[in-house]
């Protein structure tokens, strides 16, 4: 009963769905990333060494240049940098997209660290760089509406970012050429091919779009709330949008939604550290809600699919 | 033809990555020949590093044995790595908790380690046949949630509370696996390794099954109207890489530790990868591929303790090596026009 009324008193608290969004900006953000590569038709699985690698730019850069939006450029320009990388093996050189992702990953743990060290002269965490954040930012009118305004008002920059982003994805592939080329290249190469869209370099820009906006998310671990860079920061989050992305489905909305499905339970697990259940527990739950609603998402798709079969062949 | 061509490129993207490897060393180190003669040689300078290598090459080869085999099958699950930890944390439970006679101890271990593993690596492929939920999605999550029930299990169970860092209590001296050669790691493990290695080439290639499981590999739709049930082939071969990787677990927990103290999972399954596309998914070749890494990583290791180059360098070197190994078109041109070559000279 203890553990119930927790909950709800956390539930109560302005400040955790404030933390909900802050939690959902890096998946957020890679999600949008995810989803405009996986409809050009490839499935970028280096989004977790890409953010790293950013994450890991961005506090060498700013430290070094004692300028935090440089720093940001620079993470933006990793993640641009890598993707470009992926694109070249797996559209040029005709790699395996899995398989070249993994790769990319295996570089990215590692190189972090191998640099770090010959940086800083230590393996775990860029404590000793002067490294700066981004700023927040106050809405004027919004601050000061009594809960909305605790909230909505005084995130991260990039939170609204990653939020404007939502709907410029959104419009993207609704009324832009490239978007509608992107689809187009995802769906039917062939066809696509035929009416005189370059596929290729459809395909490589969309997997370089998808390196920028993870770039970003990069950026917000390491100069966001935190302002430094740890080995393995990400944690997992590369992955976790690839089944935000999956639920989403190419609608930026549903992504959104996947995205702060996944802030919700971060956000959750963090207030309930210091409840009667063990750690562990807590810490592993996000990602278990996460299976649970991508298999229940999965599930439901392919029963629509059947019972829709299903009709067509009884109105024979 | 093809046979050399393959073998011509992987020497390149050999190449490649050593060239990359000494750039990179040049660059950030003040003794690169130090350097450069522990990676490459280092190994080589004492009987005890050079059986090191096989015993690091042991977990390696469990895990390139159960990727490739997924792999083959033209699946990408990455449960690998939760059978792999979940086998070690298995291995610490029986080896703490139960008392048995020393020969049957690391067996009773093993079974269930192979066991828990199988159940494990089925989930991801359960989910796919039944919801069709991608399994390389839902693989990357279930790592994190095997891992922290491992994490769980250790600190509620088994925990030695007097360690003061993350350690277990000490396993029962009856569940080791002892060495082979004196004064080295070289260990038991190292045969077992090698007659799942066995076990493995058999089943993929000598059995009606294996057969189904290749051909679901390269030809899923030829697979499917020749009648193989591939949903029972996606299960099985998940369920034995599962098994493959648990026992992994167990061998590499009872050979080389006392205690377990997995605080991070360890990356086997990711180096498996490397494994399993340095041996073109043929089990008769694990062995080989997994010597080579271990072979590097040991190198790697006197590197990071003899000079001022850190270990990590083994990462770069793995992705470079993965990456120009898997490009199907990398030096396409030049097999081209070897081919050309050929026609032509062959008209004459």
């Amino acid at each position: 009963m203890n553990i119930v009324n927790d909950i709800l008193k956390t539930l109560s608290l302005p400040e955790f769905y404030f933390a909900m969004f802050r939690s959902a900006t890096p998946v957020l953000l890679t999600t949008l990333g995810a989803m405009i590569s996986s409809r050009s038709g490839t499935s970028n699985i280096a989004l977790e060494g890409t953010m790293l690698i950013a994450a890991f730019v961005g506090v060498i850069v700013s430290a070094f240049t004692q300028s935090a939006w440089i720093g940001f450029l620079g993470a933006v320009f990793a993640g641009f940098v890598i993707s470009n990388i992926l694109a070249y093996f797996i559209l040029k050189l005709k790699s395996n997209a899995v398989i070249s992702g993994i790769a990319l990953n295996t570089f990215a743990s590692g190189g972090t660290i191998f640099v770090l060290y010959l940086i800083t002269g230590e393996k775990g965490a860029s404590t000793s760089l002067p490294s700066l954040k981004l700023p927040s930012v106050e809405i004027p009118i919004i601050r000061d509406i009594p809960v909305i305004g605790a909230v909505l008002s005084g995130h991260h920059i990039l939170t609204y970012v990653s939020l404007i982003l939502v709907a410029a994805v959104w419009y993207m592939f609704k009324y832009t050429r490239l978007g509608m080329h992107i689809r187009a290249a995802g769906e039917s190469p062939e066809a696509a091919e035929s009416v005189g869209i370059p596929v290729k370099r459809v395909k490589y820009i969309a997997l370089c779009l998808s390196g920028v906006l993870t770039g970003m998310a990069g950026a917000f671990l390491s100069m966001g709330y935190v302002g430094l860079f740890s080995s393995g920061m990400t944690a997992g989050r590369g992955y976790i949008a690839l089944a935000t992305q999956a639920i989403a489905a190419g609608n930026a909305a549903v992504g959104m939604l996947a995205s702060l499905l996944f802030g919700f339970c971060q956000s959750l697990s963090n207030y309930l550290q210091s409840s009667g259940i063990p750690l562990q527990f807590i810490q592993m739950m996000p990602y278990l809600i996460i299976i649970i609603a991508y298999t229940a998402y999965c599930a439901m798709t392919e029963h629509r699919k059947k019972t829709r079969q299903l009709k067509a062949s009884g109105g024979k | 033809m093809n046979k050399k061509f393959t073998a011509i490129r992987l020497f390149c993207a050999f190449a490649i990555a050593m060239a990359i490897t000494t750039a990179v060393i040049f660059a950030v180190s003040e003794e690169p020949l130090t350097a450069i003669y522990n990676l490459t040689l280092g190994p080589l300078q004492s009987k005890r590093h050079f059986f090191d290598v096989f015993a690091s090459s042991v977990p390696l080869i469990f895990t390139g044995l159960a990727l490739g085999l997924v792999f083959k099958s033209g699946n990408f699950s990455m449960i690998t790595d939760a059978c792999l930890y979940t086998g070690g944390v298995v291995t610490a439970a029986l080896a703490i908790k139960t008392a048995m006679p020393s020969g049957i101890h690391p067996v009773v271990i093993m079974l269930a380690a192979a066991v828990i593993g199988g159940l494990i690596g089925s989930i991801p492929a359960l989910l796919k046949v039944y919801f069709h939920a991608n399994e390389l999605v839902t693989s990357l999550m279930f790592n994190y949630v095997f891992f922290y029930l491992g994490i769980y299990t250790v600190t509620r169970f088994l925990a030695d509370r007097e360690a003061g860092t993350f350690a277990s209590q000490k396993y029962a001296s009856t569940a080791a696996l002892g060495t082979l050669l004196s004064g080295t790691k070289f260990h038991i493990g190292y045969l077992i390794a090698i007659a799942v290695v066995i076990l493995l080439y058999l089943l993929v290639f000598k059995t009606k099954f294996g057969y189904e499981v290749r051909i679901s590999g390269s030809n899923p739709s030829f697979a499917k109207y020749s009648g193989i049930n591939t949903g029972k082939v996606i299960i099985l071969t998940q369920v034995i890489a599962g098994a493959v990787a648990g026992l992994g677990g167990s061998v590499e927990q009872m050979a080389m530790y006392q205690r377990f103290n997995w605080q991070d999972s360890p990356s086997y399954a990711w180096d498996g990868v490397i494994i399993a596309i340095l041996s073109g998914n043929n089990p008769k070749f694990v062995p080989f591929a997994a010597f080579f890494l271990a072979y590097i990583r040991v190198g790697a290791d006197l590197m990071s303790r003899r000079s001022d180059v850190q270990n990590e360098l083994v990462s770069i070197i793995q992705a470079v090596l993965i990456l120009f190994v898997t490009a199907e078109r990398f030096m396409a041109g030049w097999k081209q026009r070897q081919e050309a070559k050929k026609a032509l000279g062959g008209d004459k």
